[in-house]
Parts: C-alpha cells; structure tokens; sequence
C-alpha cells in the first residue's frame, strides 16, 4: 500500500488526529438522526421532517440542536451532583475513543496500533459503567430499571460479539484493523467477488449474522432497546436529563451505532476496499467506501427498528445465552477448521 | 435439534418477511400531505362550518328551535306595515327584520338539524374547517347585517306599531265589549218581557239543555 502517504499522514498535529473523528461523527449524528426521522416516516407511509431549511427537512437535526442547547440543564435535588453531570461525556468519551483505532481509509486511521480490536473492545465496555452511573445518579427508579437492564443486556451480548470478532480474527491472524482491512484487498473470489470476509468462508457469514444481531444488542437498538423502552421505562437510563447533557447521550449513541457498524464492515466488508477492486480505490474513494458500508449497515439497523416489536427481558437473555452464544463458540470452531484444511 | 432448525427457519422467514413488508413501504407512496401547503378538498355536504344566507332568511326560528344545544339565538322584530321586505328567492314572503342572527360555533355540535328544517334552505354547512381562534367569543359568527342605528330604528318604529295595533285591539275590543253588553242588555229586556208574558218556557230553554 502506498505506506508514504500512512506515515505523512501519520505524522499530522495532534489537534487534526483529535478533531477528524470529531468532525466525522458530528456530521454522521445530525445527518442520522434526520435519515432516522426519514426512513420512519417513509416506512410508515408518512414524509417525515418536511419543513427545517427546504430540500426534505435537511436542517431538522440542526434546529434540534440548536434548540437542544438553549434548554435547561436540570439536575434532580437528590442525585449525585457529580456522577449525574460527569455520565454522559464519559459515555461520548468512551464511543469517541474506540474511533482511534478504525481505519476510515487506507490514508487515516487515528492510531495504527496492534492491538486495534482488542483495545475497541475494552473501550467500549466503559459505555456500560457510563450507563449505570448515569443510572444511578439520577435516583429515578426508571433510570435504575433501564441502567440495570443494559448492564445486564451490554455484559451478555459482549460475548457473542467477541466470539464473533475472533472468528474473523481466526481467518486474519491480526489485531491490527489496518491489517485486516488489507488483507480483504483484491477481487479473487470466484474470480470476481471481492476478497471480502463475508465471502471467503460461509462460516463467517453465521458469524456476521450473530455479529450483527449482537451489534444490534450492544448499541441499544430496536428489537433490544430495552434499557430505554419508552412504553415501560419512559426514557430508561436518560429520564432525568436534558438539554446538552441528553443531547450527548443522544450523540453517544448514535456514535456507538456508527462504531459497531464501522466495525462490522471492516470485519467481513473489507473495509476501505471498493468493491470493483482498483477501480474506484485510492484513500479519498476508500473513504467513500467505507462510510457507505457502514452507513448501509447503520440503515439496515434503521430499518429492523421500524420492522420488529420489543423482545422480553427474559426473552432477550434466552436468545443471547441459549442461542447466540453456544453458535458462536461452535461456528469459531468451524471457522478454525475450515482454516485449518482449506 | 430438528425443532431448533425449524424454529429458527421460521424465525428467520418471519423477520424477512416483515423486512419486505417495511421495505415496499420505504418505497411506496406517502400517503400523508404537507397540510398548510396543501389541503383537501372537502366533499360538498361536508359538515364543518354552518353558514346562514342571510338575504334569504324569513324569521321562522324553526333552526334555533331544531339546535339541539342551543347554539342559534335569533331576534326579530315584525316589520311594519310601511315597509316591503321583499320575498326570498325561493318566493317566501320576509316580514321580520333579523336584528340578530348569531351561531356560536363553539357550541354547534354539526348534527345537521338545523339545516332540514329550513323553508328557504337559507342555513346550510359550508366545507370551511380553518377557523379557530384565540378568543371563545370570536367564534360567536353574527349573520345579521343591519347596523346597529338601524336595528334602533326598526325597533322603535316596530314598537310604536305595536302600540298603536293594541290600542286598536283595545278599542275594537272595547267595542266589542260595549256591543256584546248592549245585546245582553237587549237580550235581557226581551227575557223579562217573555217572563212577564209567559212562565212556563223558561225552563225549556235550550242553553241549560246543552250544559246538562
């Protein structure tokens, strides 16, 4: 790869490095959250935003911020003063940093460390801690009920996702997103699918379904959003705030949704790699591709909140316990072998 | 682990399904309008907004009677004799002044009763919805379109009429009176001349056979 243009790039100010997923991230939650609004609205035959700034609402999110910010910043008499203010950047804080180590292409990637996913991993575990401090500061028994749901929900569904990773890790052999995104570069397959994981090994395609459905748990969404199901817990973890401090759990979120969906297209979408091979390719493109992968990604998400009802509690830890995880470590098994002959 | 795979299977088809299902519609036609921007047309007899043509309204309160919640309150005033109210134009001939014709629309419930009753189908609903206000008593709509000086006047004039037709009344019932006293009077000599003529027939008088 063209590793000059990686070390010239590599070697930007410290304040570009900080502010480039910053930039990426602000942009991606407004856009989000109007497609959000959008893609309801169409699938309920409606429009959605119309009015904010002309074409289609497409200044909603930012009359939404704007409004956001003039809001008052409410802290409950009795919560913990500190822990209630301080939960929501730690949260944005902890979905920030796991950006560091995702390769948005093949000219950027915050910090080209060997241990890319392992770090992300752990990062992202700090989101459940943020959750139960937000919780359990705002001595809302709503707060608790959802905090302690999504302990609960964010502890189990880290294992199958996990489990899933290291299938894709099994087939890399790296740590290093960079690496592995490399690795999924030309078009061989059947001599025109791209070398992309999903398609190298019809094992990793269990994997990116149990990926996802584990994504799917982790960043709170629809049909397991129940630490915020609004029918029975108002607003769940977040009832007591608002203003800027909701509008940062608000962003967390839908950074964690990016963030797991970025992942899932490095992990078995070949990342930065278009998918006609050098056509199209080069660190601008790359960029291009990566995005729109993880952006479909983020749509599908969009589309399955639209499509399916809330599962139970007990059903959800059913599902993650007694399914999920016993076909993961089998499908790693699978995965093993089938590198192992193949 | 044959029951797991079905389950599964139908696990998968059910969510695939309701994925199709969402997705025609994600493409599909809004079938919401941008309202403000663009309206409905309202069916012809829709009920939304009562209106009374004035100009062919004859006075007859049979609407404000019908109202079942009382929402029409109507004055008029009988015209006087040196006046030609015309006739409506469905040829009824008008011989009140409407001095007031409100409907409270806050009140009106749009049940329609009002408008079958009328003999000159002058009070009818109109396909107009977009009349709220910020005040109640705007939403009271007076139809009555004499100025307040003129309601005075026709009021006064109807009034010195009315005085003048029961004087009248008065005197021709004082004639009436009178004359209703004369015959009496009459009556009551020709009895005694009877009387003092003949005895016996006062009993068979046919009066008292009525009563009894």
């Amino acid at each position: 790869m063209n590793s000059l243009f990686l070390t010239n790039i590599l070697n930007l100010p410290l304040l570009v490095h900080l502010a480039l997923p910053l930039t990426i991230i602000l942009v991606y939650a407004l856009v989000a959250i109007w497609g959000e609004r959008k893609v309801a609205g169409f699938i309920q035959d409606r429009l959605g935003p119309m009015r904010v700034g002309g074409w289609h609402g497409w200044a909603q999110s930012i009359a939404d911020l704007l409004k956001l910010i003039q809001k008052e910043d409410i802290v409950p008499t009795n919560a913990s003063r500190f822990l209630f203010k301080f939960a929501p950047f730690m949260m944005f804080a902890a979905s920030y940093a796991a950006f560091a180590v995702i390769p948005f292409s093949s000219g950027y990637i915050g910090s080209n460390i060997n241990i890319g996913v392992f770090y992300l991993l752990a990062v992202t575990s700090v989101l459940t801690l943020s959750i139960i401090m937000a919780a359990w500061a705002s001595n809302n028994k709503w707060s608790l009920l959802g905090g302690m749901r999504s302990a609960a929900q964010m502890v189990s569904y880290e294992v199958p996702t996990i489990a899933t990773v290291l299938t894709v890790i099994v087939v890399a052999g790296s740590l290093n997103l960079m690496t592995v995104t490399e690795m999924q570069s030309g078009n061989d397959i059947l001599g025109f699918l791209p070398n992309w994981f999903i398609f190298q090994n019809p094992f990793l395609i269990v994997a990116f379904v149990i990926f996802f459905i584990s994504i799917l748990a982790e960043s709170h969404r629809v049909p397991f959003d129940l630490p915020e199901s609004e029918s029975e817990l108002v607003a769940g973890y977040q009832t007591e705030y608002s203003g800027m401090r909701w509008a940062m759990f608000m962003l967390a979120e839908y950074a964690d949704m990016l963030l797991l969906s970025l992942l899932g297209a490095v992990l078995f979408f070949g990342g930065w790699n278009s998918p006609f091979g050098d056509f199209m390719g080069g660190p601008v493109w790359g960029f291009f591709w990566f995005m729109l992968k993880g952006l479909l990604l983020v749509f599908v998400m969009m589309w399955i909140r639209w499509t399916l009802p809330r599962y139970r509690v007990d059903q959800l830890m059913h599902i993650c316990w007694s399914v999920l995880i016993p076909l993961s470590f089998i499908n790693l098994v699978l995965v093993a072998l089938w590198e192992l002959i193949f | 682990m044959l029951t797991i795979i079905k389950q599964g299977w139908s696990t998968f088809k059910s969510i695939f399904t309701g994925m199709g299902v969402t997705i025609r519609h994600f493409f599909g036609p809004s079938v919401t309008l941008q309202y403000p921007d663009e309206r409905y047309e309202l069916p012809e007899n829709s009920r939304a907004k009562l209106y009374v043509n004035i100009d062919d309204c004859i006075g007859c309160n049979l609407c404000a009677r019908a109202c079942p919640v009382n929402c029409i309150d109507i004055e008029t005033v009988p015209a006087t004799a040196d006046v030609d109210l015309g006739k409506t134009s469905t040829g009824n001939p008008k011989r009140f002044w409407l001095t007031r014709f409100d409907i409270d629309m806050a009140k009106c419930m749009y049940c329609d009763l009002c408008v079958h009753p009328c003999p000159t189908d002058c009070i009818y609903m109109v396909p107009e919805y977009e009349y709220s206000e910020f005040d109640r008593t705007n939403l009271i709509y007076h139809f009555s379109n004499l100025e307040p000086e003129k309601i005075a006047e026709v009021k006064e004039k109807a009034e010195i009429e009315a005085a003048e037709k029961k004087k009248k009344r008065e005197e021709m019932q004082k004639a009436k009176a009178e004359a209703a006293r004369k015959k009496k009077e009459m009556e009551a000599k020709k009895e005694e001349n009877e009387k003092s003529g003949d005895d016996d027939n006062a009993p068979s008088k046919p009066e008292s056979d009525g009563g009894e």
